[in-house]
């Protein structure tokens, strides 16, 4: 037994200090009938027998590294440099728990400190909290601080239908037992406007939306605050490398995903939510939050501050009952954003606009194929297809090993054939060039 | 001795990354809606691996030494696990990928399900809350979809005990609920007189219980059977709060215990790391009354696509599923680990882990109860509450926290402090099987001349730390003067 | 534990004293001690309706969050406004420059019906006993 280190003299040493004859003496509260249960699981393996094991599994799978992988749709295939495991994958940092004792977590608290600075610098905001489960729940968590925002007198969310149909289920689920409106059927900007009014908590929009557009927000920004609603907006941090952050189209909350940031897609999670306000709704927002401050020498150090927000202390009346962040998801993302720095970021931004916008205009070019232009796109697009995108996706894989786009149908039925390319810096050109041709193999 | 801010080693022109040259045309890039500046900073490779190795040495982890948290399991965290989740067939997958070729993912997957069904006593697990806290936050949105669903709907109270986690009241709040306190017996369990008095009192708005076991003094709920049965005769249902999980491996199932629902902690009971404060991952278990009603997806097989010998496995929806908690399916790199962990144990393995859990927490209660007040002498489950040093050490103003920061200058991690609430100046215990009996000795060595050092002198308790990275830090001025990121103008003036 | 001789006292402890026919309310001395060190005080807006014993506001140490109970009903008038760069003014002088609210009552007899600093000071004995 690898993991127990005691030898039976340890055990008889102990049992007898305790004062029982046994180690089942120490269970007698429990109810005899359910005692001891005969758990019917596989006998135990070795260390090699487990690694064959789980490396046949593994090997079962086709991985985004073995195809060409064009799909997105709030999962990202970014680079990640090799610093950033090599630093996460020090036992100091995932090792320790929550820095409830921060004199001896000044790891965790310094880094998370330096995760908010970069938050805020990437979104444009003033204060970040120390992240979220992922975007899905820190978008939900921005719906409950709306409503706290208005002292629960408000209880109506619009939320953009191109808002990732993801999210908008996590926003319902969380929701469920809080007798709120969720109203997320209008899609462009004039009926968005129309669907606010003075009981509407919050405007959730989505930056890039799940189409991939982009567009000036200022103008949504302007409704929501006529009519006194907090303005979401969900963003796609890579893309906010090179575009205008959220803060300048004046965003009261800014929350996502922070996948791309150095987190590689493992097969949809762990991934990491950020969450990003105002200053003016600093104490009305949930999760942890790190502050400065200094010890009784005056040397500075971290704590976690405002505390009195949160679960273990308000209980019942707690803004959420989040109480972990994703320490060590977030401490991925600062070394990444570390890592690409002030430069770093933009050119892998600006390496996904230039091969998405190649590989449209190559696409557009297809007999039978379209790309949908109603919008500048970042790094997504639409493409209309001659034939379902199932079929398609199906052959790709198939003969060209290809993983192909998202099927627009589904969520939204005028989209029926519609596919939802994305195109990363992880595509080279003959990947790109493979694509176009296979489609165009396919559908002749 | 306080480290710079990775800005503050940031010098213009340095980059750690190297990134291929576009190979493509370039597009037009629309000029209105670029930003004009990103401050990142900017540093080489080798800067940022000393910056972030020396931060790491800041910290204290169970690989560093003894974490007794209480209430967390701070157990070894096996390395096979870590190498095991960073293979590429399982880091390198899209979560919307074709079925087909994800098998291997989806199969790991369902028998992680089976895994945790058969271990908890529970008929279907869903994997996918993120956490302990949404895995509590699924649990009782599910009581309430199933009293919704019968037609139910008057029903919206729901019973913590007052020695609870802070998440059980916040989650049923969340959940818009009502949450009526139930105050525990002088053996620190339920008191089941009052439990019953509130079941009558809320009989027809009564959704159910949420109740940890072992509770949260470490002591295992004698009368759970009964507790059980009274809130199911009033028409309620029992949420298990898995937590405290780790001492009831092999040695007794919730589900058989009368529990209807129950949130496993991957990250506490299946040796999966903390990391600093997630991620974790608490999935769900269900009777067969409460299964339709779980997040999802969960994995199950799909005849229709299945041949002789070769199950197909598939992303399913329940019926009457409270819906998605979160994106796609849940913390698939951590059951990668507590998977491995689970097949490295074996059923015989798992049963020792409760075992021996249980045998190291007796033996430090056993040493340290002599000298530190224990509230309730008898036999505990994975940990135990102390009620803080010593009558007379307490007199010299010496407390809880300042016992727990003088461990810090012994080269040991605190226990929990203050939690929980009903007992004052808690101390709160939790060695994990995992500790060897050395360990736990050198502990409450520490323990006890750290009282010999309080009736020496009580100030070398107040000004610890002292070997630590920082002395203790002025909670109050982080919250009155509040920096929550870092200014380029301050630090230049 | 000091107390304010002209001052009402309520079982929250909180307390409230008559001023030009308008009522200020704090918290007690014996309330600013076991907080601890007050970070924050939330309070209402001018204008807003309170009845007797209605939560008003949250005052925050760095380990705990108390409501704040109304002493009387009727009208906000004021809040001290000083309270949000300068919490410690509720350790430092309770019943003085560590004001919370002023409230126009809107019963005249409310403020009577509380306890007087004699009964408030065996109250707090007893409470401790």
């Amino acid at each position: 037994m690898p993991y127990i280190p005691h030898s039976d003299t340890d055990r008889k040493a102990m049992l007898e200090r305790i004062g029982v004859g046994s180690v089942a003496d120490l269970f007698q509260d429990v109810p005899e009938r359910v005692r001891f249960p005969n758990l019917d699981l596989p006998a135990a393996l070795s260390e090699m027998g487990a690694r064959w094991e789980l490396e046949s599994l593994a090997e079962a799978n086709l991985t985004a590294g073995e195809a060409s992988c064009f799909l997105g749709a709030g999962a990202y295939h970014h680079f990640v440099p090799a610093v950033v495991d090599a630093l996460v994958s020090r036992g100091e940092f995932y090792s320790s728990y929550t820095p409830y004792q921060a004199e001896v977590s000044q790891g965790t608290l310094q880094s998370i400190f330096e995760y908010q600075t970069m938050i805020c610098e990437l979104t444009g905001m003033d204060v970040s909290n120390a992240s979220h489960y992922d975007g899905a729940t820190s978008t939900a968590e921005a719906v409950i601080t709306a409503i706290n925002v208005h002292r629960m007198r408000r209880k109506k969310a619009v939320i953009s239908r191109f808002v990732h149909p993801e999210y908008r289920e996590v926003i319902r689920a969380y929701t469920q037992g809080l007798d709120m409106t969720i109203l997320d059927t209008a899609g462009e900007p004039e009926d968005i406007r129309g669907a606010l009014d003075e009981e509407t908590a919050c405007l959730i929009v989505q930056y890039p939306d799940f189409l991939g557009r982009i567009e000036d927000l200022s103008p949504l920004a302007a409704a929501a605050e006529a009519v006194g609603a907090l303005f979401v907006v969900v963003a796609d941090p890579t893309a906010l490398g090179l575009l205008r952050p959220p803060g300048e189209f004046g965003a009261d909350l800014v929350t996502g995903e922070g996948q791309g940031l150095g987190l590689g897609l493992n097969f949809g999670g762990p991934y990491l939510g950020f969450f990003a306000a105002r200053q003016k709704y600093v104490r009305k927002i949930a999760g942890r939050l790190v502050g400065q401050t200094v010890d009784t020498n005056g040397e500075r150090g971290f704590v976690m501050t405002l505390t009195t927000r949160e679960q273990h202390i308000r209980r019942e009346r707690a803004i959420s009952n989040i109480c972990t962040n994703q320490g060590l998801m977030a401490l991925a993302a600062t070394v990444y954003m570390a890592a690409l720095g002030k430069c770093g970021l933009r050119t892998v931004a600006e390496l996904c606009y230039h091969k998405a916008h190649y590989a449209a205009a190559q696409i557009d070019g297809l007999d039978g194929f379209s790309v949908v232009r109603d919008k500048p796109f970042f790094k997504e697009f639409v493409v209309r297809c001659p034939m379902p995108v199932a079929e398609i996706n199906e052959q790709l894989l198939r003969g060209y090993v290809i993983i192909g786009g998202y099927d627009l149908g589904e969520e939204y039925p005028e989209l029926e054939d519609h596919m939802l390319l994305c195109v990363t810096e992880m595509n080279p050109r003959q990947e790109i060039d493979l694509l176009v041709s296979a489609l165009k193999e396919v559908t002749s | 001795m306080s480290r710079p801010l990775i800005f503050e080693i940031s010098r213009p022109g340095r980059c750690a990354a190297s990134l291929p040259d576009l190979d493509v045309p370039r597009t037009e890039l629309p000029e209105e809606l670029l930003r004009d500046d990103l401050a990142l900073p900017e540093v080489s490779e080798g800067d940022l691996v000393r910056h972030y190795t020396h931060l790491s040495q800041m910290n204290y982890g169970v690989d560093t030494g003894f974490y007794p948290l209480g209430s967390c399991t701070m157990k070894h965290n096996p390395k096979i696990n870590e190498a095991m989740a960073r293979l590429p067939g399982f880091t390198n997958l899209h979560p919307y990928q074709d079925q087909e070729t994800v098998q291997g993912a989806l199969f790991l997957m369902h028998t992680l399900q089976a895994f945790l069904e058969e271990i908890g006593g529970f008929a279907t697990v869903s994997l996918q809350p993120a956490a302990g806290a949404q895995g509590e936050l699924a649990g009782v949105l599910m009581m309430r979809a199933y009293h919704q669903e019968r037609g139910d709907t008057a029903r919206n109270v729901m019973f913590v005990p007052d020695s609870a986690h802070g998440t059980n009241p916040a989650s049923t709040s969340m959940s818009g609920m009502e949450v009526v306190e139930i105050p525990s017996n002088q053996h620190g369990g339920v008191d089941l007189d009052a439990l019953t008095a509130a079941c009558q009192q809320h009989h027809e708005r009564l959704v159910g219980m949420m109740l940890t076991n072992p509770n949260t003094l470490g002591l295992f709920e004698r009368q759970v059977e009964e507790i059980c049965a009274v809130v199911h005769e009033h028409g309620g249902l029992m949420y298990g709060d898995g937590a405290n999980l780790n001492p009831l491996l092999g040695i007794a199932r919730p589900g058989d215990l009368g529990f209807d629902v129950l949130h496993y902690n991957l990250h506490k009971t299946f040796s999966t790391p903390h990391g600093g404060g997630g991620p974790g991952s608490g999935p769900v278990g269900a009777s067969p009354a409460l299964a339709d009603f779980l997040p999802g997806p969960i994995v199950k097989v799909d005849p229709d696509r299945s041949e002789e010998d070769l199950p197909f496995y598939a992303l399913w929806m329940p019926t009457h599923t409270i819906g998605r908690v979160k994106t796609f399916y849940g913390h698939f790199g951590v059951f990668v680990k507590a998977y491995t962990y689970i097949r490295m144990l074996g059923p015989e393995g798992l049963r020792r882990v409760g075992e021996y859990a249980v045998l190291n927490a007796n033996y430090l209660k056993e040493l340290l109860k002599g000298t530190y007040p224990l509230p309730h002498d008898r036999v505990c489950m994975h940990e135990f509450v102390l009620a803080g040093p010593p009558k007379d050490v307490q007199e010299a103003d010496v407390r809880t926290m300042d016992v727990a920061k003088r461990l810090m200058d012994y080269g040991f991690h605190p226990p929990t402090v203050y939690f929980p609430l009903i007992v004052d100046e808690a101390l709160m215990i939790e060695p994990t099987e995992t500790e060897n009996k050395e360990t736990l000795e050198a502990f409450a060595e520490a323990m006890l001349q750290i009282v010999a050092e309080a009736r020496d002198d009580p100030d070398i308790l107040h000004d610890a730390p002292l070997q630590a990275p920082v002395r203790r830090l002025d909670e109050v001025r982080a919250a009155r003067d509040l920096i929550l990121r870092w200014q380029p103008e301050e630090n230049e003036a | 534990m000091k107390l304010d001789p002209e001052a009402r006292y309520t079982e929250h402890h909180e307390w409230g004293r008559l001023v030009d026919d308008e009522v200020v309310c704090g918290i007690t001395d014996h309330a600013q001690e076991t907080l601890s060190d007050v970070v924050y005080v939330e309070l209402p807006m001018v204008g807003d309706v309170f009845d007797a014993g209605e939560p008003y506001g949250v005052v925050e140490s760095v380990k705990a969050a108390s409501d704040l109970y109304t002493p009387v009903g009727g009208e906000i008038t004021a809040v001290n406004e000083e309270l949000e760069s300068a919490p410690e003014l509720v350790n430092q002088d309770p019943y003085g420059d560590g004001w919370m609210i002023r409230i126009e009552p809107s019963d005249p007899d409310e403020l009577a019906e509380l306890m007087t600093a004699a009964e408030y000071e065996s109250f707090v004995g007893e409470e401790e006993g």
